[in-house]
């Protein structure tokens, strides 16, 4: 928040404007173009074919579930699918692609044209980003720069599918235009949630599956035409998304305030010293000398695929949030649900069976959440199920155990998988609720305490805290707290 | 339509081809003679033609996804005019400043 505030003042009569390139590698089983593992990882060159390595005389055929991919992709970003589409030859040289050039779409007939995702801003506003075009294309192999001289390569990647999904950013088309590093944030989040819902992508930034290039130009606020833009690569976290596109706005603008020129270029974000320098002039466009793609044959869409595709979608992470709305949960609460398919599948499945959606989110937001980032384990991954956690839930509002206890019980249960019963008998943590145990306790406590029970008596409500607490310290926490009140308070009074 | 020698030299450049002034001076007028003799095709009337990327009436070949082994690592950098145990290895082609 502060940092956006800093952009704000410093932008003065300065705009932004973002424009997103995401990449975004498909969970296919092989390659685009051949039968090799699309999978990732893998000892360097194992899965390596004549096609992903550019032999002479290999043919490439199109991935089936690829393209699929795309048009359900597409589907649900609100694009609209072109009936007819073919591939690209986008030719560099560079030892990244083994071919020289890269097979991809350009041009006015990708898969998908003209969709859009609605996002919300900070300022609690809501923006439609409109979406120019959704299109598949192949990745490129991984340069590792082992030397001063040399690089190595490793082309497991080259070839795997992936889907390129670029924003509009032109204002004819009737959308609004990201305008910082926070709406630019959101945008990723709400895309990642709505690929990985589909499934078509695994979203993982830190291992370059889900990778974000935004190209960011500044103009006095107002202008009609675009300021020089630059385009930022290495953003490796939503974090690092957020941090390299604030810098990025802040130094055009003092770039252009003390008299400079911002240069069209790529630049590196550098997260350790949280600065963007120069990497590559660009080449500019026509010297990629894109041409229709001789070896491999267009594809044309039946309108009867294209709905099959569009209602076969799954309920996307937007329908899910109103949905969880409706049930009583925040809008906060829901759209932090919904931003991962398998923590909202995990919430709703807990929240049937319990039935107070109120409490499981809080368990789910709360306790869930942290040991799920603590542990860096996946939902599916982690000892509780929906059932136990529901089943947990249930023993706080029996009070057989404590709201307190609940959190270490919870937390047990999290890394063994063990029952919140089993783990409760177990330790003999149940919550005591009997007021004969009860009372012991709390006459002991006031005849050791002589002088706060007085402050107490004398008026000072706020020292009836600091007894609860030494009867909660004297049974291990397990003291039923209300009743633990109720006595005290009834013991106080009738010493008067 | 005729190249001058700076759009020689900027193709050389994403080429990865280092040329001298001689190559450039020559090859540009190698280019040249080639570039006509092709603009000869502009001569053609092709108002009616429809434009042809492809020449074959066949659309919608794909193959169903599954992964297969690819081949052993030894076959993959046989090829390789320079590798290591592992990898390829190539000249250092860092993203500099200039590109090249």
């Amino acid at each position: 928040m502060t940092s956006d505030t800093q952009t704000m003042a410093q932008a003065g009569p300065y705009e932004a404007v973002i424009g997103m390139e995401v990449h975004a590698e498909l969970l296919t089983e092989s390659k685009m173009f051949c039968a090799c593992s699309a999978e990732f990882g893998g000892e360097p060159n194992t899965r390596c074919c004549p096609v992903c390595l550019g032999l002479p005389g290999s043919l490439p055929v199109a991935n089936r579930k690829a393209v699929e991919f795309v048009v359900k992709a597409a589907s649900a970003l609100n694009c609209r699918i072109n009936r007819a589409t073919f591939f690209h030859r986008k030719n560099y040289f560079y030892p990244d692609l083994p071919k020289a050039y890269q097979v991809t779409q350009y041009g006015d007939t990708p898969i998908g044209i003209h969709g859009w995702i609605q996002i919300e801003t900070p300022e609690g506003g809501v923006k439609r980003i409109g979406i120019r075009r959704v299109h598949l294309e192949e990745d490129t192999g991984k340069l590792m720069h082992v030397s001063p001289l040399t690089s190595e390569v490793d082309y497991n990647r080259s070839g795997v599918p992936l889907m390129e999904i670029v924003t509009e950013h032109d204002p004819r088309a009737g959308f609004d235009q990201i305008n910082t590093a926070a709406e630019a944030r959101e945008y990723l989040v709400q895309l990642r949630a709505i690929l990985t819902c589909l499934g078509v992508c695994d979203g993982k930034m830190e291992e370059g599956s889900l990778r974000c290039e935004p190209n960011i130009s500044v103009r006095p606020a107002g202008s009609a035409t675009y300021g020089t833009r630059t385009e930022l690569k290495n953003l490796n976290s939503f974090r690092a998304v957020f941090r390299g596109i604030e810098y990025e706005v802040r130094r055009q603008i003092e770039t252009i305030t003390s008299g400079g020129k911002v240069v069209h270029e790529t630049r590196r974000w550098d997260d350790e010293n949280g600065v963007t320098a120069t990497m590559r002039g660009k080449e500019l466009e026509q010297e990629y000398r894109y041409f229709p793609e001789p070896d491999l044959l267009p594809f044309t869409f039946e309108e009867s695929y294209i709905e099959a595709v569009r209602g076969g979608l799954p309920e996307l992470p937007s329908q899910k949030k109103l949905r969880f709305c409706e049930r009583g949960l925040s809008d906060a609460d829901a759209a932090t649900l919904t931003q991962d398919m398998a923590l909202a599948g995990f919430f709703e499945q807990a929240a049937e069976i319990h039935g107070d959606w109120g409490k499981v989110a809080t368990w789910v937001l709360g306790d869930f959440l942290r040991l799920l980032n603590q542990s860096g384990a996946d939902v599916a991954g982690a000892g509780v199920t929906p059932e136990s956690l529901a089943a947990m839930i249930r023993l706080v509002e029996d009070g057989t155990i404590s709201g307190k206890i609940a959190k270490s019980v919870f937390e047990e249960m999290f890394k063994t998988g063990k029952s919140a019963r089993e783990i409760v008998e177990a330790s003999g943590q149940t919550q005591i609720s009997d007021e004969g145990e009860l009372l012991d306790v709390v006459r002991r406590v006031i005849s050791e305490n002589e002088r706060i029970a007085a402050d107490f008596r004398g008026g000072k409500e706020k020292s009836l805290g600091f007894l609860v607490g030494q009867v909660m310290k004297h049974t291990g926490g397990r003291a039923n707290p209300g009743l633990v009140n109720t006595l005290l308070r009834r013991e106080l009074q009738q010493a008067d | 339509m005729k190249l001058s020698v700076e759009e020689v030299s900027n193709v050389a450049v994403l080429a990865r081809l280092a040329l001298c002034e001689e190559e450039k001076q020559r090859l540009t007028g190698h280019l040249n003679e080639i570039i006509e003799h092709f603009s000869r095709l502009q001569d053609l009337d092709t108002a009616d033609v429809e434009p042809t990327d492809r020449v074959l009436p066949v659309v919608n070949v794909y193959r169903e996804d599954g992964a297969r082994p690819g081949l052993p690592r030894e076959a993959v950098l046989a090829g390789a005019p320079e590798a290591s145990d592992c990898a390829f290895i190539v000249p250092r082609v860092v993203d500099t400043a200039d590109g090249k």
